[in-house]
């Protein structure tokens, strides 16, 4: 007899370990502080509404229609990649599943052979060759992985990220691999959108003083103090990281080997991954095939007793929100600092049935692992999850 | 205690062991899988039979992630919508994954369920990892 028992269907990103926010059902992606991003997007909005209120009529009749035309189109774009790059997937790697964790455990342990007591255990770290360049994988003791190379930890989001390039406060998310593209063409349309209006309040302001006198001007039209004090700022930042970032995207770099300098060419240390061509290393950033995310937000968390396989869905890519960032916010450290290796771990690595090829346990019985082990785990802690093995 | 009453009722196998094969940067970021081997699968598959699943899989992600003329047209194509293509079109990547899904499909059933073997698709751990679950061979009578 088994009681009757009413689940409510739960989708996988309400257990998703990390800092991050979800709105419409896992649809959208975002980072917990979102403060800075509705600051950008008031902004924008903002100095766009002057811009249509107060210039526009104007240019319209006294220049051109296509002028307030051109400018909509133009916000339009932004504000779609300001809301792309703010609520997509930034391509974060989901963390190690416990039996994953522990086989990655037994490997290290088997590579470092006996550590004497006292001694600290060697860094994690692995080796790998590319391109002629021998490149460094690290151990992320939160996620339980070793990162693919060009992966960062993010400490603000709490997740590891695919060619992390730095985490945007502006935006509300982090830059990596997934909405880079995006987050590139909005510092552009934004710098573009800035320089538009710019130059027209000041074409404005030109041709009513002519008519009308420069005080009266700008009594008719307060907007355009407040638009041009805008632009104004705005366009040293955002065009100064425009350009940023398209002398990266031309190295084919992140901001993060930027920052730490990876590739600055000490130790004839040179950029594994550009293609030593600035148009092919532009087509593969911007132009590249557009990566799905592996975290499936949307997809059901599976019964406790249902088969292991659950059906791949594809998560959706987020809602083509405009996006605009503003990257003059000072970029915030990614480096995630590794805790002391856990010595349960190892301990009770050893009790799981995860197998090492080198040496098997000349013991008897591993107790086998619970049948089904859920496919986006929400347990990070690999001790908890480990210690629960039931023997059968 | 219903779990494993419900469990023996399906008489559903025990695992054993899973196998990860790692991935293979040697050639850079491209998802790639490493052809190595892994011993514990020694008694139940024979090699050529992974190097060949491997193998597949590796060309399979290499097309989906080719930089070539239908990338760039499906990018630059992209841009000029705003992106907002994708909502109703499906990308290239994603046409590749679902080939992936069924291809892995096939083989579990032809190959590695016959011998008491799954292999889990690699999207559903980050492509990280290929994991090979190793069943309990009960007809034959002895586990690992």
């Amino acid at each position: 007899m088994s009681a009757v028992m009413i689940t409510r269907k739960v989708r996988k990103w309400e257990r998703l370990p990390g800092k991050n926010t979800f709105c419409c059902d896992g649809r959208v992606m975002m980072a917990r502080q979102k403060g800075v991003f509705y600051l950008t997007m008031f902004l924008i909005m903002g100095t766009c509404s002057l811009f249509f209120a107060f210039e526009c009529p104007y240019l319209a009749v006294h220049l051109s229609p296509a002028i307030p035309v051109f400018a909509v189109l133009l916000f339009l774009f932004v504000m779609a990649m300001l809301l792309r790059t703010s609520f997509s997937d930034p391509g974060v790697l989901p963390r190690a599943l416990p039996e994953e964790a522990a086989f990655i455990e037994m490997e290290i342990e088997a590579a470092n052979g006996n550590v004497p007591a006292g001694q600290r255990p060697p860094p994690r770290i692995r080796n790998v060759q590319i391109n002629n360049q021998i490149v460094k994988l690290k151990y992320c003791y939160t996620c339980k992985i070793f990162r693919p190379p060009r992966a960062s930890h993010c400490s603000i989001c709490d997740n590891c990220v695919d060619r992390f390039d730095h985490h945007c406060p502006w935006v509300g998310n982090c830059v990596g691999k997934r909405n880079y593209r995006y987050f590139y063409l909005f510092t552009l349309s934004l710098s573009l959108l800035t320089i538009y209006i710019f130059a027209f309040d000041i074409v404005h302001v030109v041709m009513r003083s002519v008519d009308k006198g420069f005080l009266n001007t700008l009594q008719e039209t307060p907007g355009t103090v407040l638009e041009v004090l805008v632009c104004f700022f705005t366009l040293w930042s955002v065009v100064g990281l425009t350009g940023f970032h398209t002398y990266l995207i031309s190295l084919n770099q992140t901001t993060n080997e930027d920052i730490k300098g990876s590739w600055s060419g000490k130790n004839r240390v040179q950029n594994p991954y550009s293609h030593k061509n600035i148009i092919k290393n532009c087509c593969e950033v911007l132009c590249g095939p557009a990566y799905p995310s592996v975290l499936d937000r949307r997809g059901l968390m599976p019964e406790d007793s249902s088969s292991a396989l659950t059906s791949f869905a594809p998560s959706s890519t987020s809602i083509p929100a405009p996006q605009t960032t503003k990257t003059t916010a000072p970029l915030i450290p990614n480096e995630h600092t590794p805790d002391d290796a856990k010595p349960n771990i190892a301990a009770s690595a050893e009790k799981t049935s995860s197998h090492k090829a080198k040496s098997p346990p000349p013991k008897e019985e591993q107790p086998p692992l619970p049948t089904v082990p859920p496919l986006a785990s929400p347990e990070t802690d690999a001790e908890t999850s480990i210690s629960k093995d039931k023997m059968y | 205690m219903a779990e494993t009453h419900s469990l023996q009722d399906f008489q559903r196998p025990a695992v054993s062991s899973k196998v990860f094969i790692q991935r293979d940067y040697s050639s850079g970021t491209i998802c790639k899988f490493q052809t190595k081997f892994p011993s514990e699968l020694e008694s139940r598959l024979d090699k050529q039979q992974f190097e060949e699943t491997i193998q597949t899989l590796n060309n399979l992600y290499a097309e989906a992630e080719k930089l070539g003329g239908s990338s760039y047209l499906e990018g630059c194509l992209a841009c000029l919508t705003a992106y907002t293509v994708f909502l109703c079109m499906e990308t290239h990547y994603e046409k590749v994954l679902k080939k992936i899904a069924r291809y892995i499909r096939d083989q579990n059933e032809k190959i590695y369920a016959p011998r008491g073997l799954l292999l889990t698709d690699p999207i559903e751990r980050g492509l990280r990892v290929v994991e090979i679950t190793i069943f309990e061979d009960r007809n034959i009578g002895s586990a690992r």
